[in-house]
């Protein structure tokens, strides 16, 4: 099939390719919109230019039953182990007061942990476990044990070697310790030295900085940029500087901690839509422009909002395309949070903008973080030049915190310049291609052998479904007996009866450790009984053939 | 070879069982105090069973007897 794709510049150049002009010429304009032939769940007139699909199957009922049964004799067991600790049938491990101040308000509600003291401690071993290399497609796990149920560890001081990583945030493979790659940091690294000492208004604006935040604005093909020190930081600290009282936030109900952190101390009023949901968006909207604020009825000053382009719990991507043509006729701003899909997802990695085809200045504030497919630390703020302007004296962020250090800094440019072919390969486009190619083998394949997976075809976070509270123990574990790290999620990160175990696909992982991964799942799924889904596809083969373009390898 | 895939069959539903009921994870006292407490209601349930269900079973037989017609009363030979 010929490659209709050219790259130019950095900018992939799409061949709008006019299939069905037959069916075309009978298709009327109706308000200036055409009306393209139209896709299944799409109903506000605005054209996805390519498949939108997405995954959100539910187990049958039996699962959910005995995932209650399973927290059921949890909670049983819990009081149990309470009573006697209470009665001092059994040793406390957890903080407790001193003796000399038995008798003043208590400072450690014992019930709030019932769920950390009794549940998640039986399973802790699988959380928090330190590495000692860099985690790149494979990593180095120091070896721990426990001889009292997961209350303290020690270190054995052996390594386990080469433990195939899925669950690190390493999309494009970045985090690489390849000398020739790190040499223009080695060299920042020398002439800069690691430490500030300063704010970006004080003495802490370098040159690296100015020459960070023009690659980024000319990466996202916007006006100006802002770099900061810490992702979290960015979104936390920049929302309250945007909005105040007065404003509304709508935001989505799955966002991230940092994003509603943000929303919180901003002041401002926060509605939640649904997931994911246009029709619970527009709702909103309409009623806040109807109804104005509550008691005075005023109108609101601003409406803002707040969505990621991946969300990392569910894997499913924003809708973009209808989310900004709400946004236009109800004269709202976007707020979007790239920090999962900037490199991720697009055909030349620069995010979701890209994938759905449409132009970064329909979106008002572009955030992202450099922690995921950089391999650095980091955020940024990206928009028109007032906004980055505006944000420069009244962000706290850029005010009081310190900026991000020149190595890291260094780390950054040259994934940027490489990402847009600046540094005269195309190794950048190779891996957004391969982490594509990745992605969709990995997902195809978990569909195939009856997995209940969820999210966007094209995401590269996989949550994979395991429901009961015994399963995500025994998974986590037997996956790093066979030299598989992966992370599970339980209880407050995500909805009680829909605990996961999350994969990152990276482009730095090769096929056979894809298919390691795959085998061993395959082998878990079946001895764990995992393989819930209802509709395999690996009958019928012929109909979900690869229609997308990839280059022979 | 059928008494291994047997076992192994017995075995993977064991470990369903541990799984899917959380004893996976408590600690070998914990899992004897649950074991105890399953065996035992389970114990009673079937010697429950065992005492009440066959002359529950057979009066109701008699009773949807006499209801459909009388012919074959006097070859139902009732156990007391």
């Amino acid at each position: 099939m010929a490659n209709p794709s050219a790259v130019c510049n950095g900018h992939l150049h799409h061949h709008h390719q006019k299939q069905n002009n037959l069916l075309k010429s009978g298709i009327y304009k109706k308000n200036g919109i055409t009306k393209g032939a139209k896709k299944n769940g799409v109903s506000n007139g605005t054209v996805y230019k390519k498949k939108f699909v997405e995954h959100f199957e539910q187990a049958p009922m039996y699962v959910a039953v005995l995932t209650f049964l399973g927290f059921g004799v949890g909670t049983i067991f819990g009081y149990l182990r309470d009573f006697m600790r209470a009665w001092g049938l059994e040793k406390r491990n957890i903080a407790a007061e001193r003796e000399q101040q038995k008798d003043f308000v208590p400072l450690y509600q014992d019930f709030e942990n019932f769920y950390t003291r009794n549940l998640y401690m039986r399973i802790r071993d699988n959380w928090n476990r330190p590495i000692c290399s860099v985690p790149g497609p494979q990593f180095d796990l120091m070896e721990r044990v426990t001889d009292d149920y997961n209350w303290t560890f020690r270190f054995t001081g052996r390594i386990i070697k080469n433990v195939i990583n899925m669950g690190s945030y390493n999309y494009l493979g970045f985090a690489e310790t390849d000398v020739n790659a790190l040499k223009t940091v080695t060299i920042e690294l020398q002439k800069y030295g690691t430490g500030i000492c300063s704010t970006r208004q004080e003495m802490g604006t370098l040159d690296k900085h100015v020459e960070l935040e023009k690659l980024v604005a000319t990466f996202l093909g916007v006006e100006d940029a802002m770099v900061f020190g810490m992702g979290f930081a960015t979104n936390s600290m920049n929302i309250p500087a945007l909005v105040g009282k007065g404003c509304l936030i709508l935001s989505d109900e799955l966002n991230h901690t940092s994003l509603v952190l943000g929303a919180r101390l901003s002041g401002a009023t926060i509605r939640i839509f649904k997931h994911n949901n246009m029709q619970s968006l527009e709702t909103l909207l309409r009623d806040a422009i109807i109804y104005g604020q509550p008691r005075s009825r005023r109108a609101w000053r601003k409406i803002i909002i707040l969505v990621e382009g991946i969300y990392s719990m569910e894997g499913s991507i924003v809708r973009l395309p209808e989310i900004v043509s709400l946004k236009k006729k109800y004269k709202a701003y976007l707020y979007l949070d790239e920090a999962h899909s900037i490199g991720a997802v697009g055909a030349t990695g620069r995010g979701v903008v890209e994938y759905f085809g449409m132009s970064p200045d329909d979106v008002d504030v572009l955030m992202g973080t450099f922690t995921k497919s950089f391999g650095a630390a980091g955020g940024y703020i990206a928009g028109k030049k007032d906004l980055v302007d505006f944000l420069r004296t009244h962000s706290h962020s850029a005010v009081y915190a310190t900026s991000m250090c020149p190595p890291v800094a260094e780390q950054i440019i040259r994934a940027m310049k490489c990402l847009m072919g600046l540094d005269g390969t195309t190794q950048g486009l190779q891996r957004v291609r391969q982490l594509g190619k990745n992605t969709r083998y990995f997902r195809r394949r978990l569909h195939e052998m009856g997995f209940i997976i969820y999210g966007n075809d094209d995401s590269p976070v996989v949550p994979l479904l395991l429901y009961m509270p015994g399963k995500i123990g025994a998974f986590a574990r037997r996956m790093l007996e066979k030299n598989i790290g992966v992370v599970v999620v339980g209880f407050p990160a995500t909805p009680i009866t829909e605990s996961r175990a999350r994969f990152c696909v990276s482009a730095a992982h090769t096929r056979e450790m894809l298919d390691t991964v795959l085998n061993a799942l395959d082998e878990l799924g079946d001895f764990l009984h995992l393989k819930y889904s209802r509709y395999s596809k690996s009958s019928h083969p012929e109909l979900y053939e690869e229609t997308r373009l990839e280059l022979e390898d | 070879m059928d008494i291994k895939s047997m076992k192994n069959y017995l075995y993977w539903l064991y470990c369903q069982f541990e799984l899917i009921t959380c004893s996976y994870l408590m600690e070998p006292w914990e899992k004897v105090l649950f074991y105890t407490f399953n065996i035992t209601m389970l114990v009673m349930m079937l010697y429950t069973t065992y005492i009440f269900v066959p002359v529950h079973i057979s009066t109701a037989f008699q009773f949807f007897l006499h209801l459909f017609g009388n012919q074959h009363e006097n070859t139902v030979s009732v156990v007391k």
